[in-house]
């Protein structure tokens, strides 16, 4: 089965279980997202695919919304531009997304300004290094929830990784704080595959950043064991 | 610190574990009971006792404000700073106590075991300034000078219906009566009920108007092995205290109206989720509940149970509020689906406010022609109004829909000491503000929508002509940062900005571009946020936004972005800012914060960001804002 329906003006015909998302990358419509991904729940929390569809009260995440027949959808009003840029900004204001480069992809595209909000209260904290497998710098993290969803039932169903806090304070966190090797993690890596910012990185990845050496590390590790053993 | 006993742990939370993760808030309050605070030991042990994941049950701890995984006193005292009470000198209430304790506010003084905090809405906006005392689990209310066990209802109107039996304390099943409407009720069929609450013209009276008989029509046609009703008495919308006095002072009217949705979805089960702000309820609930078993009228097809909240505003909004009862964060859920067909437990649920299952009993009684005749024609029935803030008499107002604004105010003693009127927040810090030229709008849903006014939960929160509105605006701006969930990026991120902004118009300190900057916020909050929280935080801003520009003037009385966007198309023609100076500046700003952290300075620590104790007196609890 397949419907119809208005997408910026233009009638385009898709299956009928498409999601708006699906039908505008089908369709050469560039709708932006930043915490949709192929392998996890879509939340629809980034709201940077909102669009306008006609009816409705308010904008509409397109990775969740289906098509509907008949439907009339912008996915570049003056509204949804002034969502997408704005929220932009503020995630500038608010993280170092130095290493998000979808996301500053984006912020040139939207034209989005990074001195729009002076005086903003940034979320700062240190990296945290505390296990042999990757490591976390929650300064980077831009609260996708992709981690978690893989931590728990989208994936690997380990739950060592939740929620600190609430609100702008929001962090991600294990239980009281612990260090990684104090939790259910099993190392499977998969949130740091996931993670589209550079919080969450394998620690080789890290250390050769850092400008060591393939050897250096190897010798930092078979050091460690070696302590281990004596 | 001394070893913590776990051994009346288990016993004491053993009736939670056939409930599993839903059991998690009820095993956590019986916890926090018994220990003053959750420690790591005890939260490890209610997780393993009713097998839910540790990272799970510190990010539920961590969410609720009422958790508390740092020590607390034994005593605290939570002075509401929000709006009627601000009016009422709530900051010298609280500067006051902490001074007298030499403390300041979030602090714990070990060895009086006290801790003061400044809080949310009380709901107790007509008895203002309101200060809630926990000593020991033992709770009181009073106004910082006296306390009592509960709080008084001071309850006003000519023909009151709903709240005939509000005013004379707690009503019993004796003085209620028989729940004859729930009788005639079971007398017709489930869809004849229905089509009753659908002619009615009943909408939800929690604020967002929906209609009540086309909710319960769409959970009585879905299938299911198990449908739900909920009460919302989550009341938290600063300036509503309506479902307080009638809970407290008829709680049967409320249960008889759950009895009847039960009745007419099919649901054997149901829930009151009621905000731990209104302690005193409870016991009146629960005995509420044994009457109306013991009359038979519960415990057979359908039961009620009482789940407390642990204060977050978002829980009173639905989805938030089926992941909390299911032991989650209150995150609200992406609609659709909707509770009709996917609630609590993804069954079908009905969930109404207090205040609109109060009205199901009078329709079914009267029949929804009588009912009709109430109210106008697209706004009928009573309509309970919560008058507080500068007026002469505040307290719950019951009038037909179509009262004037002036009429109730006149009602309700006018402004309070003969000064005039500046102004009306309508509908909660998610409403907006009126001013002395809607005095003749009619209190209606269609009359209040055509000026952008919003009736929302029934707040009429009066301001006379000395109130400074950037106070009144700093105020809404920290109530929605407190109590953003943190989901979705505009009011997570936009809730923190426009409080930022708010705080610096309320300090004089207005920023080139704050008008636009604040207006761009509470768009995107209003248009792109995935809930009604959200959707809403910017409501009240931007409505003063329309009415005082003035206020977000500077001193010049030019708007600074007036100035800020002729400059800038001057300078825009020259040359854009570079991106590297405004790195730049922020790095700058955030080694002030963070001396010791710079990014290629890694450190093997644990999140360093919460402070730790710093005097031996005195502990600061982190958690909270």
């Amino acid at each position: 089965m397949t419907i119809t329906f208005s997408l910026d003006g233009k009638e385009i015909t898709v299956e009928d279980n498409a999601t708006l998302l699906d039908a505008a990358r089908e369709n050469g419509a560039d709708v932006p997202t930043i915490c949709y991904h192929d392998a996890t729940t879509a939340n629809g929390l980034c709201r940077m695919c909102v669009v306008e569809v006609e009816g409705q009260r308010v904008l509409q995440p397109a990775c969740i919304v289906k098509a509907g027949a008949g439907m009339q959808v912008q996915t570049r009003s003056e509204k949804v531009i002034r969502s997408r840029k704005t929220i932009l900004e503020m995630l500038d204001s608010t993280m170092d997304l130095s290493e998000a480069e979808e996301v500053q992809t984006m912020m040139k595209d939207y034209s989005a300004d990074v001195n729009r909000f002076p005086d903003a209260k940034r979320r700062e904290s240190p990296v945290i290094d505390d296990n042999p497998m990757f490591i976390r710098d929650y300064s980077k993290c831009l609260l996708c929830w992709r981690c978690v969803q893989v931590c728990a039932d989208d994936a690997q169903y380990t739950f060592a990784i939740n929620f600190d806090g609430r609100g702008f304070e929001t962090q991600i966190g294990t239980f009281f704080d612990k260090p990684i090797p104090e939790t259910s993690c099993v190392l499977c890596g998969q949130c740091a595959a996931v993670c589209p910012t550079g919080a969450l990185k394998p620690k080789r990845e890290f250390l050769l950043e850092q400008g060591m050496t393939p050897q250096e590390i190897s010798v930092l590790n078979t050091g460690r064991k070696k302590r281990k053993n004596v | 610190m001394p070893e913590i006993d776990l051994a009346p742990l288990k016993p004491a939370i053993e009736n939670y574990i056939p409930l599993g993760r839903s059991g998690l808030l009820p095993a956590l309050h019986a916890a926090q009971k018994m220990y003053g605070w959750l420690p790591q030991e005890v939260a490890g042990e209610v997780a393993k006792i009713l097998r839910v994941p540790l990272a799970d049950v510190h990010g539920v701890i961590e969410f609720y404000s009422l958790f508390y995984n740092e020590p607390v006193g034994k005593k605290i005292i939570r002075v509401c700073t929000d709006q009627a009470c601000a009016l009422k000198n709530a900051d010298g209430i609280l500067n006051r106590l902490c001074k007298q304790y030499d403390l300041e506010p979030h602090q714990t003084h070990s060895e009086l075991n006290l801790t003061i905090e400044p809080s949310p809405c009380l709901g107790m906006c007509e008895l203002a300034p309101a200060v809630w005392t926990m000593d020991n689990g033992h709770s009181t209310v009073g106004d910082g000078l006296s306390e009592v066990e509960s709080p008084r209802s001071l309850v006003y109107g000519q023909n009151r219906l709903l709240t005939a039996n509000c005013g004379n304390g707690t009503t019993s099943l004796d003085q209620y009566g028989k729940y004859s409407a729930l009788e005639k009720a079971k007398s017709i069929s489930r869809e004849e009920v229905v089509n009753e609450i659908k002619s009615s013209g009943l909408v939800g009276r929690g604020g967002a108007a929906f209609p009540t008989g086309i909710k319960w029509e769409g959970a009585m046609k879905a299938h299911a092995d198990q449908k739900y009703v909920i009460c919302n008495a989550d009341e938290s919308e600063p300036g509503t205290f309506k479902d307080r006095i009638l809970l407290l002072d008829d709680p049967h009217r409320t249960i008889e109206g759950m009895c009847i949705a039960a009745y007419a979805i099919g649901a054997s089960k149901g829930y009151i989720y009621i905000r731990a702000e209104y302690p005193y309820i409870l016991p009146v609930l629960e005995n509420a509940l044994t009457e109306a078993r013991n009359a038979g009228y519960l415990g057979k097809d359908f039961d009620i149970e009482i789940r407390v909240g642990a204060g977050a505003y978002i829980c009173g909004e639905e989805t938030a509020l089926f992941e909390s009862i299911e032991g989650k964060r209150g995150f609200p859920r992406v609609k659709p689906p909707f509770p009709t067909t996917y609630g609590v437990f993804g069954k079908p649920t009905v969930i109404n406010n207090v205040e609109t299952l109060c009205n199901v009993p009078l329709i079914l009684s009267i029949g929804s022609a009588e009912y009709r005749k109430i109210g106008t024609e697209k706004s009928p029935g009573p309509k309970l109004f919560c008058v507080s803030g500068d007026v002469g008499k505040p307290g719950l107002y019951e009038f037909p829909f179509g009262v004037t604004l002036r009429d109730a105010l006149e009602m309700a003693g006018g402004v309070a000491n003969k000064k005039q009127l500046k102004s009306v927040l309508f509908g909660g810090a998610a409403g907006a503000f009126a001013t002395a030229e809607h005095l003749d709008v009619k209190m209606t849903f269609e009359d209040l929508r055509s000026v952008g006014l919003p009736l929302g939960s029934g707040v009429v929160m009066v301001y006379d002509e000395t109130r400074d509105m950037r106070d009144v605006l700093k105020r809404l701006g920290k109530f929605f940062a407190h109590e953003s969930c943190g989901k979705c990026y505009p009011c997570q991120m936009g809730s923190q900005r426009q409080m930022e902004i708010l705080n610096r118009i309320a300090d004089g300190k207005t920023q080139a571009g704050d008008f636009i900057r604040l207006q761009d916020v509470g768009w995107t909050m209003t248009d792109a946020s995935l809930c009604g929280l959200g959707q809403t935080a910017a409501s009240a801003v931007l409505s003063a936004m329309k009415i005082w520009p003035e206020l977000f003037k500077d001193e010049g009385g030019m708007m600074k972005d007036e100035k800020e966007s002729r400059k800038s198309k001057v300078e825009s023609r020259v040359s854009k800012a570079p991106k590297a100076s405004a790195k730049t500046v922020k790095k700058a700003i955030v080694k002030k914060k963070v001396s010791k952290v710079s990014k290629n300075n890694v450190k093997t620590v644990k999140k360093a960001t919460k402070p730790k104790a710093t005097k031996k007196k005195t502990t600061k609890t982190p958690k909270k804002k």
